[in-house]
C-alpha cells in the first residue's frame, strides 16, 4: 500500500525547497544526455551519409579489370591489357550462379555537341542490365533494348549534369547530340545520383549501346572488346561465391594454366565502403560511450546530493518512520526524488541534445540526424542512472534507526 | 486483557567494551484508557521503556504484548504498521515537518496506510477541529506559536484513532500557561475518547495530571501508584 502520487509530491516538494541545489544536480544529467543525443546525431548522420553513398554506386558489387601488359620489363598498370570482352560478359552472366546482373563497360572521354553548347564527359558504353548493377533509374524516357545493343544503335541515356550543361531548361528527350561527332538520339535521362564515394559526379556521363561505343566511339584491340565488367551480386553474403565463380570461369575462359597468373582482377567495390560504415558505426558507438560518460558524473552529482539530502533530513525520515512509514515508504520517497531529478534532467537534455545537433549542422555543417531510438535510450538511460545512484542514498535512509533519527540535530 | 502487558523487559546496549543496562526486567500492565505518567531522572530508563512500548525500539529480553499481539517477534515493517494503527506520538521538540501545513502534518500517518486523499482531508480537519487549531489548517508550522504545534502534533497522533498516545516531556518546550492548555487537552481526550495517555516527564506538577504514576530509577521501577480519585 505505497501512495505513488502523495510520494510524488512529497518528492517535487522537496526538490522545490532546494532549488538552486537541484537545478545543478539535474544540470549534470541535461548535459549528459544532451551530449549522448548530439554525439550519437553526429555519428548517425556520418553513418548516413556514408550508406548513402554505398547505395549511389550501387550494392553488392564487384568490378572486372583486365591484367597488365610488360613492356621491356616494365610492367604496366592494371587495365592496360585488354583482356576482357563482351562474351566474357554474357558467360559470367549465365554461368555463375551468385551473380544477379552483369554490365559490360567500353568507357572514355568524348567531347559532346547539343547547339551551340558543348561539353565533355565520360561516355560509357554498356548494356541495359548496367542500370541494374548500378540500382540506376531513369527520371525520364526509357532504357536502351537489347535489340538496340545487338543493332548498334545510335541511342543514348545522359546523366543530369550533362542535361544541364547542355540544355539547361529545355526537355532534352528526343533531341540528337553528337558524341565525338557521331549523332545520337537522346531516349532517356539518368537519376541524379550525386557524388561517388570519392568526389566525382556520377550524373556527369552518357549511357551508348556497348556495341556502339565500339564501332563507332572508341574503337576495339579486338572484336568485342571491353574494358572492365561491373557485377552485382545476389546479396552479400554471396559476394565471396561470386568472386570465386568468376575467377574460375575467366581462367578458364583466358585458357590460363594452373601455374600462370590471372590476366585480370576482381574486385569487390562495396567491401571498403563497408569496411567504412563499419568504422562509423564503431565511432558512433565510440561517441556515444564518451557522452554516456558524463552521463553516469552526472548520476553520481545525483547520489551525492541525495546523500546529503538523506543526512539532511534524518530527522523528517525519523518523524515518518514514527507514524508508521515503512522500510519501502522511505526508500521510495528518495528513489522518486532521485528518479524526477533525472527524468526532468533527461528532458531539458533532450532539448539541449537536439538543439545542439540543429546547431552543428547549422554552424559547422555536419550532417547530424537524431534518432527516435537515440532520443528514447538517452532518456531512458537518465531515468536507470536516476534509479541506480538514487538507490544508495534511499537505502541507507530507509535504514535508519527510528530513534536515532528523531534524535538527530 | 490490558492494552500493555510488558513483562520482563531487558534492554542492554553495548558501549563499546560496556554492556549497559538500561532496564533490568521490568514488567508494567496498562489498561486501556488510563492516564498515566512515567517519571525518574534522566538515564533512569523511562525514555528507553517508552521507545519500546511505543515499538520503536526491541526489548533486549522479555516479552510485549500489545492489544493481544506479541510485538517482540514483530520485524520493523510490522513494527511500523503497529505504530500506524495503534500508536499515537507527541515529543519535546514537537517533530512536525518543517516548510509544511498543518493539515499536511496531520495527515502524514494517514499516507502510510493508503487512505483516499479525501478522507484523508476529512479527518485531518476533524482532528484538528478537535485539538482546537480550526482556521489554522493552512499554516505553516513554523508560523505556529510552540503552543500550537504541540496541538498540531497531537492531532497527528490522534488522526488514525490510536488507542494509545506516548507523549515524551510534551511540555518540556512550552512555558507554563501553555504547557497547562496542552495538558488540559490530554485529560480532554483521555476523559472524552477513553484514549490512554502515556506521559513521561520529571516535572512532578505535569505528573499531577495523570491518574497513575510509575518512577524509574537505575533501570528497574521502583514504585508505581495509582492517585486516590
Amino acid at each position: 500500500m505505497i501512495n505513488v502520487p502523495s510520494t510524488i509530491k512529497i518528492a517535487l516538494r522537496a526538490l522545490r525547497v532546494n532549488k538552486m541545489r537541484s537545478m545543478l544536480t539535474m544540470l549534470g544529467i541535461i548535459i549528459g544526455v544532451g551530449a549522448v543525443i548530439t554525439m550519437l546525431a553526429v555519428g548517425t548522420g556520418a553513418q548516413r551519409r556514408i550508406s548513402e553513398q554505398i547505395s549511389s554506386i550501387g550494392s553488392n558489387l564487384i568490378i572486372i579489370l583486365p591484367g597488365s601488359t610488360t613492356t621491356g620489363g616494365v610492367r604496366m598498370g592494371a587495365g592496360t591489357q585488354p583482356t576482357l570482352s563482351l562474351g566474357d560478359a554474357e558467360a559470367i552472366q549465365k554461368e555463375c550462379p551468385a551473380v544477379m546482373h552483369v554490365g559490360p563497360v567500353l568507357n572514355g572521354v568524348g567531347q559532346v555537341i547539343y547547339g551551340s553548347q558543348n561539353w565533355s564527359t565520360a561516355v560509357v558504353g554498356t548494356t541495359p542490365s548496367m542500370l541494374n548493377v548500378r540500382d540506376w533509374g531513369l527520371s525520364e524516357g526509357r532504357p536502351f533494348t537489347n535489340d538496340e545493343v545487338r543493332s548498334g544503335a545510335k541511342v543514348c541515356l545522359i546523366g543530369q549534369t550533362v542535361v544541364d550543361n547542355l540544355f539547361g531548361s529545355a526537355n532534352p528527350i528526343g533531341q540528337s547530340i553528337r558524341i565525338k561527332k557521331v549523332p545520337f538520339t537522346i531516349i532517356g535521362i539518368l537519376e541524379p545520383k550525386g557524388q561517388s564515394p570519392n568526389g566525382q559526379d556520377q550524373d556527369d556521363t552518357i549511357y551508348v549501346p556497348v556495341t556502339t561505343a565500339q564501332r563507332q566511339l572508341f574503337g576495339t584491340t579486338f572484336p568485342g572488346m571491353v574494358r572492365t565488367i561491373m557485377v552485382k551480386a545476389k546479396d552479400a553474403e554471396q559476394l565471396y561465391a561470386a568472386e570465386k565463380q568468376i575467377t574460375e570461369l575467366l581462367r578458364q575462359r583466358h585458357r590460363i594454366g594452373p601455374r600462370q597468373d590471372n590476366d585480370f582482377t576482381v574486385r569487390n567495390l562495396t567491401q571498403t565502403l563497408q569496411a567504412a560504415e563499419q568504422s562509423s558505426k564503431v565511432m558512433t558507438l565510440l561517441l556515444g560511450a564518451i557522452a554516456s560518460v558524463s552521463l553516469l558524473v552526472g548520476g553520481i552529482g545525483i547520489m551525492n546530493i541525495m546523500l546529503v539530502s538523506v543526512t539532511e533530513r534524518t530527522r523528517e525520515i525519523g518523524i515518518r518512520m514514527a507514524v508508521g512509514a515503512r522500510t519501502w515508504d522511505i526508500r521510495l520517497q528518495f528513489l522518486i526524488e532521485a528518479l524526477i531529478m533525472s527524468l526532468i534532467g533527461g528532458i531539458f537534455g533532450i532539448i539541449l541534445g537536439v538543439s545542439g545537433s540543429e546547431l552543428l549542422s547549422m554552424f559547422a555543417g555536419w550532417p547530424t540526424i537524431v534518432s527516435t531510438m537515440s532520443v528514447i535510450s538517452a532518456f531512458s538511460f537518465s531515468g536507470i542512472v536516476g534509479i541506480f545512484f538514487g538507490f544508495y542514498p534511499a537505502y541507507k535512509a530507509s535504514l535508519l534507526d527510528p530513534i536515532e533519527a528523531l534524535r538527530y540535530e | 486483557m490490558a492494552l500493555i502487558e510488558a513483562k520482563g523487559i531487558t534492554k542492554t546496549y553495548q558501549l563499546g567494551d560496556v554492556e549497559v543496562n538500561a532496564l533490568r526486567s521490568v514488567s508494567a500492565n496498562i489498561e486501556l484508557g488510563e492516564f498515566m505518567a512515567i517519571m525518574g531522572q534522566s538515564g533512569s530508563g523511562k525514555s528507553t521503556f517508552m521507545n519500546i512500548l511505543g515499538c520503536l525500539d526491541k526489548p533486549t529480553e522479555g516479552s510485549y504484548l500489545l492489544d493481544g499481539v506479541d510485538v517482540s517477534t514483530l520485524n520493523r515493517d510490522e513494527l511500523a504498521d503497529i505504530r500506524n494503527r495503534k500508536i499515537g506520538f507527541v515529543f519535546q521538540g514537537f517533530n512536525l515537518l518543517s516548510r509544511t501545513s498543518a493539515i499536511e502534518n496531520v495527515e502524514l500517518p494517514m499516507l502510510y496506510n493508503g487512505m483516499p486523499a479525501k478522507e484523508r482531508r476529512l479527518r485531518a480537519m476533524e482532528a484538528l477541529k478537535i485539538v482546537g487549531l480550526s482556521g489554522r489548517e493552512n499554516h505553516y508550522t513554523n508560523q505556529l506559536s510552540g503552543g500550537q504545534q504541540q496541538r498540531v502534533a497531537i492531532a497527528r497522533a490522534i488522526v488514525n484513532e490510536a488507542p494509545i498516545i506516548f507523549a515524551d516531556e510534551p511540555t518540556g518546550n512550552l512555558d507554563t500557561r501553555t504547557s497547562a492548555e496542552v495538558m488540559e487537552l490530554f485529560v480532554k481526550l483521555n476523559a472524552e475518547s477513553s484514549i490512554t495517555v502515556v506521559l513521561v516527564t520529571h516535572e512532578p506538577d505535569i505528573a499531577a495530571y495523570s491518574k497513575r504514576i510509575i518512577r524509574f530509577l537505575d533501570g528497574v521501577i521502583i514504585s508505581d501508584e495509582a492517585k486516590a480519585v
